[in-house]
């Protein structure tokens, strides 16, 4: 990894001068049909691969121990009810963010490099989401019955609560999931029918003309594809938005200190975009020099990154201060005491380290020379991860240790199979991720190619 | 290089496609139908006892009132199954030497109570008590079917709780007049009471039947 990101190109090109269609196409289906000198597998993919598998294996004993004895193997209880469980779940979703927020949304506003990057950050979206996904059905005390949120006519005559978030939230969460699948695979339909058609093994044929469900780029075909594309972006994009503010509805529904509150949604859509640009840049760093993709990514791509981190960073500060601004400017006692809680209590480290890493850090990014500087932009993108997991940490653990009673007052310390379950869920994220690297192409080729064309 | 696909791929493609598809609307309306079948809920199965007891002879025939044999029906959270004394009431003088209630003298010969079974039961989660259904106006009949049409008792109700909650939610329908609560095959008649009326003669619509504690604990 160099430190600068290459003087002899313009940094305001979003792709080399030199590339040509056919050198993109060349480049990318190389890498994803593993041909030629490019196509390789390097060893970093297999070394990340047994690393994220050794993750994926801890997380599948913690899971397959908690179904068996049960949620007492956690370190839940009463008062703190929600631990790892929902924080993580937290986390994930607003990780998984980052990929609507780039593909969908500047979509729509046209932004020409979001072109370069929506394939990447769709894909990590897409694992992060499959990554919460399994947290609100883990967290269940029988989580087999998880469909019971779902409204159906049933022999138990049970219906969904629709007045709670926490239904809400179950229509949210699967309808974003399944959209980001939905658009992620239209949008990959011209790449998959280029695969098809350049491929040279049988298997290979196979496996893309099946995934390509009959596309040939046909006039008729395109003619069709292109507004499907755009409703799609046009869904995505408000989904998005309703799926954070909604999570932040599972808490602001709640009478407790700290979480009752009306810039919750607002606030839980500010932390997404912060934490979903930040894993883009993260994962765009590093893959650039790995797997080549210097001409398509370049100093432009991670320059405008860097602003929008900056920008979610102002907005997440905002809202840090506004929570601090109602709390001490409303009449709730109980609120105040929590709040001192957080500023100087057990978990005061974690507010803390909250503020610095996810408002702290960030504000280096007004200086373009360290926007560029990609070892200092990755330190930073990793300080909000954490940052960001610490926030959901205290707003989830430190607002259920001090309630309104001080007798029902408590503390939560997680146990090994919490931090299992946690290491397991990265693990899921980067092997999904890692093999979607391997046999999905990490650029639109079609996208790129009409770029190309329209070049000046 | 040729084409992948021969022409025939359509064919398949929108075959297996079909076939996926009906694949899980079948399972998904399997999977949801399933519950609703009186066979997953025993419903009209003969549960074996020790002695072949026929309701249909002893309240039909003979017209025994239920409470004759379920004692506590009235005042316990149980309805409770007769000692053998009970039967031995009538036993002791009739029938005494029917091959077919040999285990009812042995019983008492053994001071050793009939291992009836159960053929009405309810998880063990929810806390059924027969006492307040009594004393509110519900039918026995209304959750044991008309057991003086049975030889061998069976269980007559799918005993869900979608049919707990369609009386708990609109418990009217399912009230009698005092006298008419152990009758069997009762039904409505011109003179009988409105719902309005037994509805406010038990004290019913001040709470709300429906909360989760009134059957779960």
């Amino acid at each position: 990894m160099t430190g600068k990101t290459g003087a002899a190109v313009d940094d305001a090109a979003l792709i080399f001068p030199a590339e040509t269609p056919h050198s993109l196409t060349e480049r990318i289906c190389a890498i994803t049909l593993h041909e030629g000198e490019s196509g390789w597998t390097p060893l970093w993919w297999w070394l990340g691969l047994g690393f994220a598998l050794a993750l994926l294996c801890m997380g599948v004993i913690s899971v397959a121990w908690l179904f068996y004895a049960g949620l007492g193997i956690w370190g839940i209880d009463w008062p703190v009810a929600w631990g790892f469980d929902i924080l993580n779940y937290v986390w994930w979703i607003a990780i998984a963010s980052g990929g609507t927020f780039i593909s969908a949304l500047f979509f729509l506003l046209r932004a020409p490099w979001r072109t370069s990057l929506n394939r990447l950050a769709e894909s990590l979206t897409l694992c992060a989401a499959l990554c919460a996904a399994i947290f609100p059905i883990l967290h269940l005390g029988r989580p087999w019955f998880f469909y019971w949120l779902f409204p159906y006519p049933n022999t138990m005559g049970l219906w969904a609560q629709f007045r709670s978030p926490l239904v809400w939230d179950f229509f949210a969460i699967l309808a974003y999931v399944l959209c980001s699948i939905l658009f992620w695979y239209f949008g990959l339909l011209p790449d998959l029918a280029t695969l098809r058609d350049r491929a040279q093994q049988r298997w290979q044929q196979v496996f893309y003309g099946v995934l390509a469900l009959g596309f040939r780029g046909s006039g008729r075909q395109w003619r069709h594809y292109q507004p499907v594309y755009g409703v799609m972006a046009a869904l995505m994009a408000p989904l998005v938005v309703s799926v954070h503010s909604i999570v932040g509805m599972d808490f602001a529904g709640g009478a407790t200190p700290g979480w009752h509150s009306t810039q919750f949604p607002p606030f839980f859509v500010f932390g997404a975009a912060l934490s979903g640009f930040a894993v883009v840049l993260m994962a765009v760093i590093l893959l650039r020099p790995a797997m080549g993709l210097h001409p398509y990514i370049t100093a432009r791509h991670i320059d405008t990154l860097g602003r929008l981190l900056l920008t979610s960073s102002l907005c997440v500060a905002y809202a840090y201060v506004m929570d601090a601004f109602s709390t001490y400017y409303g009449p709730d006692p109980a609120d105040r005491t929590m709040f001192a809680f957080r500023l100087h209590g057990l978990y005061a480290p974690v507010y803390w380290g909250t503020i610095v890493l996810n408002i702290g850090f960030p504000q280096l990014l007004w200086w373009r020379a360290i926007r560029l500087d990609l070892p200092v932009v990755w330190l930073i993108c990793l300080g909000v991860l954490i940052g960001m997991w610490l926030e959901r940490f205290l707003i989830i653990v430190s607002s259920l240790a001090r309630t309104q009673l001080p007798s029902a007052w408590g503390q939560y310390t997680p146990t090994l199979w919490e931090w299992s379950l946690l290491c397991g869920s990265i693990g899921l994220f980067l092997t999904a991720f890692l093999l979607l690297l391997r046999f999905m192409p990490m650029l639109a080729m079609a996208e790129m190619r009409a770029m190309l064309a329209h070049r000046p | 290089m040729g084409a992948p696909f021969t022409p025939r791929a359509n064919i398949i493609m929108t075959t297996c496609l079909a076939a996926i598809a009906f694949a899980v609307a079948g399972g998904g309306l399997w999977w949801f139908a399933w519950p609703y079948s009186d066979y997953t809920r025993h419903v009209g199965w003969v549960v074996q006892q020790p002695v072949p007891f026929s309701h249909q002879h002893h309240v039909a025939g003979l017209g025994l009132d239920c409470r004759f044999c379920h004692s506590s029906v009235e005042n316990s959270a149980q309805a409770s199954l007769p000692p053998t004394f009970t039967c031995m009431t009538c036993h002791s003088q009739i029938w005494t030497n029917a091959a077919v209630l040999a285990p009812v003298r042995d019983s008492l010969a053994r001071n050793t109570p009939m291992t009836w079974q159960r053929v009405t039961d309810v998880p063990d989660y929810v806390y059924f008590n027969h006492s307040i259904h009594i004393a509110k106006g519900v039918g026995c009949e209304s959750c044991h079917g008309n057991v003086g049409s049975m030889p061998l008792t069976y269980k007559a109700k799918t005993l869900t709780m979608q049919f707990c909650l369609d009386c708990h939610r609109d418990p009217g329908p399912n009230l009698r007049p005092v006298e008419n609560i152990f009758d069997m095959d009762w039904h409505r008649g011109p003179d009988t009471p409105s719902i309005a009326a037994l509805v406010a003669q038990y004290h019913l619509g001040r709470r709300n039947l429906t909360e989760c504690s009134i059957c779960h604990r």
